[in-house]
């Protein structure tokens, strides 16, 4: 039968037999390999925004690259609620504290996307002032080059993220899934 | 005590005129009038608050807006007469003028600065940011302490022998709170106050803005702000780049609306040097200035009505960011640091389809504007919000050293594109928008009718725009020769060499220029002593004095006050902390 009837006709459907399906009503998968699905497609993002990457950051989340095809719109300016930090913009030495207390905050399991590069490195701001680079506080799972990074390298790099998460791979610390190995054993 | 006044060559009418007021007036203390790229009048330190009260009280100065005041290090520009001085700069609202003061500081290793708070309030911050980067013992200040740097950071970081690359340990322990805050204030038998931190990372504070808040209840009963989370050395920066790596480092002062950045500074470089940038160069950067305009203007009121709960409208003004971004990344590569201009023209030609994307924009534009206006302007709900919030009287923001929005939101139409017209402006028929006012509904409509002028004034624009022709100056000694010419050309190989390995010489002297920024009034002071880079650079960032004055206007009100007024103050963190 085709796809599509006579114009203005619904198509017949064939009622399913039981046990069409070979008895496949069911898949076998990991706890693990289900869990990491779920996870990396819902992730709540963080926006540390602290400079111009933060003005990209909007553009991800406005209408036209819009974050939610990738599930992960719902930004949160609480750290409590988040499991992603975004980290775009510039951390200057007094801003690092306040990185790394909003960090602790997060609960377990989270992920930390470094947009930028001087968020990364420091930039081009070798400066008496500059973080030369967030990893010296926090680690980093995904760096994302750029200054700032188009909307699709960021989108590039939650896709990246999302295969990590999936994958299962340990953080750079080893503590999100150490974690979360513990929390399903 | 009369003044010694310099009698130098023939001075320009300004200058002569500042002179002529000084010496008939009776100032304590020795001052020199000359004649620069302004008229520029030289203090001894002890002189100046006295000079600082003449030139705002005598009606034949009026200098009544306080723009600038930054630090010089002559350390490594033999021949001047004392190591520091402070540069000041101040306008004239009622005559149209801009004066500088040089103050000279006599102690080389303490060098002591009398402060003029209780004159121009304005001059807080800037006297703060003083100390902080030179060390400038500024005395009779009310609040002196670091303000950009951390509050462990040892020395002076613009001082000419400091390393541009010395970090300090900072940890949580070490940040300042202000002294007030830490005892309560428990009047008897009144409600129990309570003092709270807004910021560093808080969803309102666009950027990173602290906010320490006394309550009572819900009323905000004294506050401080504390700035330099995003200070990023620009200053410093400049002081170890050639003249055309900075213009990367402009676009991140005001990321919101980098282009105008851009402009204003090669700009100065340009006046310095007198290089001349052909028409159609100059009209595309007025047609990108003025969309960059509009994008920062979306931003502002698009977070601010986010901050207030209605999203709606950042989602349409933010579309047409995107669809300027269009239009950036077909002339330059990039969306929103453009790194578009260079000293003496652009980096590339325009794309061949410039006046069509940008008739396009001119047509697309108008609609989002609308509906937010339909949207928004009647709206009870933000109408309540804003009206008769976060007021600033006229002359409150003219103590405040404000410009620009914030500014003419009060009832004060100076704009300088109207002031000092720079380019094409004085060509083009536009309005000034102003409110009376000075709340943070004023200060909407404002900008709403500036993007209006805005694209009033790029059609105009693009009816004159030359479809063909350069957009470069041909001065090979500062702009870079034709590719063409340098693979075949024993001359434009050199001038090629000799420009990116050592830059473009920029005679020594010093300039102050300015343009009308998104916020106000941008201005770039230069100090060249003859080599490939600046000796000093400094930004007059339109924000510094409107969010100095953030602690003063959210008093009395509520939270919810102090959040819509930090969105309509625009702060843009880059340009704020440099």
């Amino acid at each position: 039968m085709g796809l599509f009837g006579k114009k203005g006709e619904l198509p017949a459907l064939e009622a399913p037999k039981p046990g069409a399906s070979g008895g496949a009503d069911f898949f076998v998968t990991r706890l693990e390999e289900m869990v990491g699905w779920a996870r990396k497609n819902s992730l709540w993002p963080f926006p540390f925004a602290t400079a111009c990457c933060g003005i990209e950051f909007m553009s991800v989340a406005a209408a036209h690259y819009d974050i939610s095809r990738f599930g992960s719109e719902v930004v949160r300016f609480s750290p409590r609620q988040a499991d992603l930090l975004v980290v775009a913009g510039t951390v200057t030495d007094k801003m690092a504290p306040v990185l790394r207390r909003i960090y602790d905050q997060m609960p377990e399991p989270k992920w930390v996307i470094s947009m930028g590069v001087c968020a990364s490195s420091g930039g081009f701001y070798r400066a008496y002032h500059v973080t030369q680079g967030i990893d010296e506080i926090v680690p980093v799972d995904v760096y994302v080059p750029g200054c700032p990074p188009t909307p699709e390298e960021l989108i590039h790099a939650i896709i990246e993220l999302q295969k990590k998460i999936a994958s299962g791979e340990k953080s750079r610390d080893g503590r999100s899934a150490k974690f979360a190995a513990e929390k399903l054993s | 005590m009369t003044l010694g006044v310099a009698t130098g060559a023939a001075l320009s009418p300004a200058a002569e005129r500042v002179r002529e007021r000084l010496s008939a007036s009776p100032v304590a203390g020795r001052s020199e009038v000359a004649d620069l790229d302004l008229p520029t009048i030289e203090v001894a330190a002890e002189g100046w608050p006295a000079l600082a009260r003449f030139l705002r009280d005598d009606p034949g100065c009026r200098y009544d807006l306080f723009l600038d005041l930054c630090g010089v290090d002559n350390l490594r520009r033999p021949g001047k007469k004392t190591r520091f001085e402070a540069v000041v700069h101040l306008h004239s609202l009622s005559r149209n003028e801009h004066v500088r003061v040089r103050v000279l500081l006599a102690d080389a290793e303490k060098p002591r600065l009398p402060s003029v708070c209780d004159v121009y309030p304005a001059s807080n911050w800037f006297e703060r940011e003083a100390y902080d980067l030179f060390g400038f013992d500024v005395t009779g200040h009310p609040n002196l302490h670091r303000i950009l740097c951390h509050d462990a950071f040892v020395g002076h970081p613009l001082r000419k022998d400091y390393a541009p690359g010395q970090r300090w340990f900072y940890a949580e322990e070490d940040a300042r709170m202000p002294e007030w805050s830490k005892n309560t204030d428990e009047r008897a038998g009144h409600f129990e106050t309570q003092t709270i931190s807004i910021g560093p990372s808080h969803p309102a504070t666009h950027g990173i803005i602290h906010l320490v808040a006394r309550l009572d209840g819900e009323k905000i009963v004294r506050a401080e702000t504390m700035i330099g989370y995003l200070h990023r050395c620009f200053e410093k920066m400049a002081e170890t780049h050639h003249w055309n790596q900075i213009v990367p480092y402009t676009d991140r002062l005001n990321y919101v609306s980098a282009m105008l950045n851009g402009v204003g500074y090669v700009r100065t470089v340009e006046k310095m040097l007198g290089v001349e940038v052909p028409d159609r160069g100059r009209l595309v950067r007025t047609i990108l200035s003025e969309f960059t305009r509009i994008m920062d203007h979306c931003v502002c009121i698009g977070a601010n009505m986010v901050d207030i709960g209605a999203l709606t409208n950042f989602i349409y003004l933010y579309q047409n960011r995107e669809n300027i971004y269009d239009l950036l990344e077909a002339c330059c590569g990039a969306r929103l640091t453009v790194s578009y201009v260079r000293v003496g023209g652009l980096a590339v030609d325009v794309p061949d389809d410039f006046v069509p994307r940008c008739r396009a924009l001119l047509d697309s534009i108008p609609g989002f504007l609308d509906d937010v206006e339909k949207l928004v302007t009647n709206n009870r709900i933000v109408r309540n919000r804003l009206s008769g919030t976060g007021i600033v009287t006229k002359e409150q923001a003219i103590a405040w050293g404000m410009t620009g929005p914030m500014l003419r939101a009060s009832g004060v139409a100076y704009d300088v594109r109207r002031a000092r017209p720079y380019d094409f402006y004085d060509k083009f028929d536009w309005d000034v928008p102003i409110a009376q006012d000075g709340d943070n509904f004023a200060r909407y409509l404002v900008r709403l009718e500036e993007m209006r002028q805005s694209l009033k004034i790029i059609r105009q624009a693009l009816e004159i725009f030359p479809a063909k022709g350069p957009v470069n100056s041909d001065d090979w000694r500062v702009v870079l020769p034709p590719k063409d010419a340098v693979y075949h050309d024993m001359e434009s190989l050199i001038y090629h060499f000799k420009l990116t390995m050592e830059g473009i010489r920029v005679p020594a002297g010093e300039r102050y220029e300015w343009i009308e920024g998104a916020n106000g009034e941008l201005g770039f002071y230069a100090v060249s002593d003859g080599r490939g880079g600046p000796y000093r650079l400094k930004v007059r960032p339109p924000c510094f004095p409107n969010m100095a004055a953030f602690e003063h206007i959210v008093v009395g009100g509520t939270v919810s006050d102090a959040i819509a007024t930090l969105g309509t103050l625009n702060v843009i963190a880059g340009e704020l902390d440099r």
